[in-house]
């Protein structure tokens, strides 16, 4: 009955809401819109500077050479037969693109909301925006990790991926997807409730180290043997070590340890969902 | 019936007043307890009248209760009412900002809304790339801001600068580049507030133009929101009027701005009643019909009505002054002038202005009572008398932002 006369109206505007409404049809009405959004994070990021684009690759690559520098270097950390540098630039490439999935995301609805207090557009387009323009940073950093791939086997190091390679893409979408579920959960609860945010840029520079970035998850077991369930069951660590396992062939490995990524980052996207979801409609109140 | 394109039905906004602090946590378990048990909202029973005057007794209020209407196709709606009537919360709730607490909003069409436009400016960004990110997020798709592009920087009259980043523009090119952008919208119905009090005289002129356009040439949809009685009797083909949250009026255009002008008075005495005094009693502000009014406005026909005593019943005069808000001296209305005075013991004294000549802001006058032609009485600053911007010449039309003071005039030719 209600379908009959609804069927009509083009839409219904009304205060309850499904737990998913993804709407894609109205995001691909919006897709002009999305790729624009794509661009301008791209672009705008580096506006007014000299250096420019150069930036995307300064960042990760003294972020690699620091922590040779320390946890190599002076902390003695050994990475197998794999260059130090080689390992850390895997580590952090990986590392990179959850963080700004999740940074991304975690301020959309308070830092947007100045222009979602006055338009209406699907504003699921903004987190996807953010994690497409994200990809092709991640793209960008993929391309300088490779080019040293390249230069150290020039120069006769023995690296070389393994045959889990092919897992790349799932491993690229669980890193999305784990950015993404937590980022869009923070972000709605950050619109009543600031205390996330000042969580936030703390934990996740902490998280990195709970997520075996800088060493091998082999090592963290070593030396801390009674904290070896933190790294064992944070799925980060497990994605950031798969992501090096099958680049460079070195690290720890377990078919247990990929489900329980997949399975967390897929339930976590969810919950980010649900709550974004939830929180889209009226968020411009409490905000 | 079937050319109802937008139909609201019941649809309430409650607000929370006060902060958002670890009551709301509290608030939101108690609601979440409720809601898995199956019972609904404990708080949108309570909640308190749209009120902002008096003291809030609740922790919650309903910015919009109720509210019901129906928007047919080709029609421009003006929705007017006092500030924190609920108008902006009721556009809001039509462009899908935010949501409505209870009942629903149907609609057959597009709606876009030219909410405080330029938001969605990146400043960053050139005119150009913010022309498309601008009608991207208002809509658009790439091909329809192509196809308009010329346009829409011809409209703006910002050509010189499209290739410069938003930053340095002008505010007032800002606006001139976001509204022409969302003028340049084709959506089925147009959500407008307020745009109209940013540009130049010269500008707002072009917008007015471009409303009138859209409304009446294309027959597109139109809800208009503004304090600009002028505007709203020029371009809005009906009216609803908003108090407290609620439709306190709906229909013809004017009638509904006589409604509100003269209901303002009830809630909110916007003119000082005169200090009582042996000479005088009672001062009003009437419009032609007699009925009181709390504003008034540019070009309508104002009397003013005094209530005197005469103790000596005879050759009592009157004079009321006006002065701005810097009590410069404007203009006065003496009654001895053209010949009336007053030789009864008590009466009512009208003063008729055919056409008011101010331009919106507040005035004050003076009051002073003559008898046979010495000043015996002179009250400063007696009242305060509000002006909202009205159609002076029946064009819609009014020069400049300045104040000013608007005299009947006309302009003819002969062709040679």
């Amino acid at each position: 009955m209600n379908n009959k006369i609804s069927s009509d109206w083009l839409y219904e505007i009304t205060p309850n809401k499904k737990l998913i409404d993804l709407n894609l049809k109205e995001i691909w009405r919006y897709r002009d819109l999305l790729i624009l959004f794509v661009k301008r994070d791209i672009v705008t990021v580096y506006k007014q500077t000299i250096l420019g684009p150069l930036w995307f690759f300064i960042q990760p690559l003294f972020t690699s050479v620091i922590f040779t520098l320390v946890f190599n270097n002076v902390g003695g950390i050994a990475t197998g037969g794999v260059p130090n540098f080689l390992f850390n630039l895997a580590g952090i490439t990986a590392w990179n693109y959850f963080k700004s999935c999740l940074t991304g995301t975690s301020n959309i609805f308070r830092g947007n909301a100045s222009i979602f207090g006055k338009v209406y557009f699907p504003r699921a387009v903004m987190p996807l925006s953010i994690t497409i323009s994200n990809l092709m940073k991640f793209g960008i950093q993929l391309i300088i990790f490779i080019g040293f791939y390249v230069y150290y086997l020039f120069i006769g190091k023995e690296v070389a991926p393994n045959q889990n390679l092919v897992l790349f893409p799932v491993y690229v979408l669980m890193m999305a997807l784990m950015g993404l579920g937590f980022g869009m959960t923070i972000s709605a609860f950050t619109t009543k409730y600031r205390d996330l945010t000042v969580l936030v840029t703390f934990a996740v520079s902490l998280l990195m180290y709970v997520s075996a970035v800088p060493f091998p998850l082999s090592k963290a077991k070593e030396k801390l043997p009674e904290l070896e369930w933190v790294f064992e069951y944070n799925p980060i660590t497990q994605i950031i070590e798969g992501f090096r396992y099958m680049t460079i062939d070195y690290g720890t490995f377990t078919w247990g340890g990929f489900t329980y990524a997949l399975v967390f980052s897929v339930v976590i996207f969810l919950i980010g969902l649900i709550v974004f979801n939830r929180t889209e409609k009226n968020f411009i109140d409490t905000v | 019936m079937d050319n109802i394109i937008l139909k609201a039905e019941n649809i309430s906004k409650q607000y929370r007043l006060g902060v958002v602090g670890t009551g709301t946590l509290s608030h939101d378990i108690n609601r979440f307890w409720h809601k898995i048990r199956g019972k609904g909202d404990p708080y949108a029973k309570v909640g308190s009248v749209n009120d902002r005057s008096t003291e809030a007794s609740e922790e919650y209020v309903w910015a919009l209760k109720d509210i019901n209407f129906n928007v047919r196709k080709g029609e421009v709606l003006g929705i007017i009412g006092k500030n924190g009537a609920g108008k902006s919360t009721l556009l809001k709730l039509l462009s899908r900002v935010t949501g409505p607490t209870t009942g629903s909003i149907k609609t057959k069409g597009r709606i876009a809304s030219l909410l405080e436009v330029g938001t969605g400016f990146h400043p960053e960004l050139t005119g150009k790339e913010n022309i498309y990110l601008n009608g991207a997020i208002l809509g658009m798709s790439k091909k329809e801001v192509e196809d308009k592009f010329d346009e829409i920087v011809d409209f703006s009259g910002c050509k010189k600068y499209v290739n410069t980043p938003v930053k340095r523009y002008s505010s007032g090119m800002r606006v001139r580049l976001a509204f022409a952008v969302a003028a340049h919208l084709e959506p089925e119905i147009l959500v407008i507030d307020e745009v109209l009090a940013v540009g130049d005289a010269e500008f707002q002129k072009k917008a007015i133009g471009k409303m009138q356009d859209i409304s009446k040439g294309e027959g597109r949809t139109v809800l208009f929101v503004s304090h600009d009685m002028g505007a709203i009797q020029n371009l809005c083909t009906r009216l609803l009027v908003l108090e407290n949250g609620g439709v306190c009026f709906e229909g013809n255009v004017s009638e509904g701005v006589e409604y509100y002008l003269q209901n303002n008075k009830a809630k909110e005495l916007n003119y000082k009643n005169a200090a009582v005094t042996e000479g005088i009693s009672s001062v009003k502000f009437l419009n032609s019909d007699f009925q009181e009014i709390g504003m008034v406005l540019t070009g309508q026909k104002v009397i003013v009505q005094v209530d005197y005593n005469n103790p000596e019943q005879k050759d009592l005069s009157l004079s009321i002054g006006f002065f701005d808000g810097l009590s410069n001296f404007l203009f006065s209305c003496r009654s001895d002038i053209v010949n009336l005075t007053m030789n009864s013991r008590k009466g009512k004294a009208y003063l008729e202005i055919h056409k008011w000549p101010l331009s919106p802001g507040f005035y004050h006058y003076n009051l002073a009572v003559h008898f046979k032609s010495t000043m015996v009485e002179n009250i400063k600053e007696a009242g305060t008398v509000e002006t909202e911007k009205g159609d002076f010449y029946g064009t819609g039309k009014l020069p400049g932002k300045k104040k000013a003071f608007y005299i009947d005039y006309n302009w003819s030719e002969d062709v040679l």
